[in-house]
């Protein structure tokens, strides 16, 4: 699986993301500049996590017309994996290449730590390799992850299966205890109508390897590749 | 011609503002009791040129869509003034005719 790691001015998790995918899953991966404007040689495209432009103006507003998205646009538009991690995913709102928008978290706190996450499909290209109602133990890391969609939105994201991740209790039920940043529906994750584009807020990444606490972020990686040898068979 | 431009960004009424609340919080600790709700946004002022008023404000409608405010959660109002209506009067005082005359 080819993948492409793209850096912006500000972007923090790329390295994280290449060890994840490059070393530990032994993927060939290279950066991307964010002044680049050709992806033809990918099969995945990860923006990951950080704070694009400052998060100026709002988180992912600037980045989303840094060159290079011109090329991810036209590479999710042609069916091309991209996977939006935290400031990833916010940038990927603000391209409109996933709907609704991150807001500041309820508590007005930055939060930093592990949470139980309730796969909610396993039909998109980061979550084959799961099955509905399993529980997976992936961080955060945000002051902005607060899910929001107008109501017309959020339903048709619903009934068309689009959330993939919800915040939950360690035993998967759906709770307000369990939700970090007053996220709509407890959403934490969601698919484009395709499935091949997916955005998340909690750090797959950081959720690769025993020594860091926990291996549950592989799914999504791994998903990724057999999504691809699913196309390719 | 020159204009200046005063953007201002707010959440959307059915948009939480958790920051509003926090401020509201705070003015109520300070004994400010009839206070029922604070909004908080954006204040950005956009200095242009531009062939007149029309123009101008043309612009920056099509700047705020693209970038200044996201309609998914924010709405805006746009104040426009040419700047030589800004510019501080010979006599020095500060800016606007008359307002610190």
């Amino acid at each position: 699986m080819r993948t492409g790691i793209i850096v912006f001015p500000g972007t923090w998790s790329d390295r994280d993301c290449a060890h994840a995918v490059g070393e530990i899953l032994g993927q060939p991966t290279r950066y991307v500049d964010y002044r680049e404007e050709r992806l033809d040689d990918l099969d995945l495209v990860i923006l990951p996590g950080g704070f694009s432009y400052g998060d100026y103006l709002r988180c992912g507003a600037i980045a989303r017309f840094a060159p290079v998205m011109e090329a991810v646009t036209d590479f999710a538009n042609r069916g091309g994996l991209v996977l939006g991690i935290c400031n990833g995913f916010q940038i990927l709102q603000e391209a409109r290449l996933l709907p609704g928008a991150l807001l500041r978290n309820a508590s007005c706190e930055f939060r930093c730590e592990w949470v139980n996450l309730r796969v909610e499909q396993s039909e998109s290209a980061f979550s084959l390799d799961s099955r509905p109602g399993q529980v997976l133990r992936i961080p955060i890391s945000h002051g902005e992850g607060n899910f929001f969609a107008d109501r017309e939105t959020l339903e048709a994201i619903e009934r068309n299966g689009q959330v993939v991740f919800r915040y939950c209790a360690q035993d998967g039920r759906v709770t307000a205890e369990s939700n970090p940043n007053g996220s709509l529906s407890n959403i934490a994750g969601i698919a484009n109508a395709r499935g091949n584009v997916v955005g998340m807020m909690p750090h797959p990444e950081r959720a690769c390897e025993d020594l860091l606490g926990g291996t549950d972020g592989l799914m999504v990686f791994r998903s990724a590749i057999h999504a691809l040898a699913r196309v390719a068979a | 011609m020159i204009y200046q431009a005063e953007v201002f960004v707010t959440l959307k009424s059915a948009v939480n503002d958790p920051a509003g609340l926090t401020i509201k919080g705070g003015l109520h600790a300070l004994g400010f009791d009839s206070v029922t709700e604070v909004r908080s946004g954006k204040y950005l002022v956009v200095t242009l040129d531009a062939e007149g008023e029309d123009q101008a404000r043309s612009r920056v409608e099509e700047m705020t869509r693209q970038l200044l405010a996201n309609e998914v959660i924010e709405d805006y109002r746009i104040e426009l003034q040419p700047v030589a209506a800004l510019s501080p009067s010979p006599s020095g005082g500060g800016r606007g005719g008359g307002l610190n005359a």
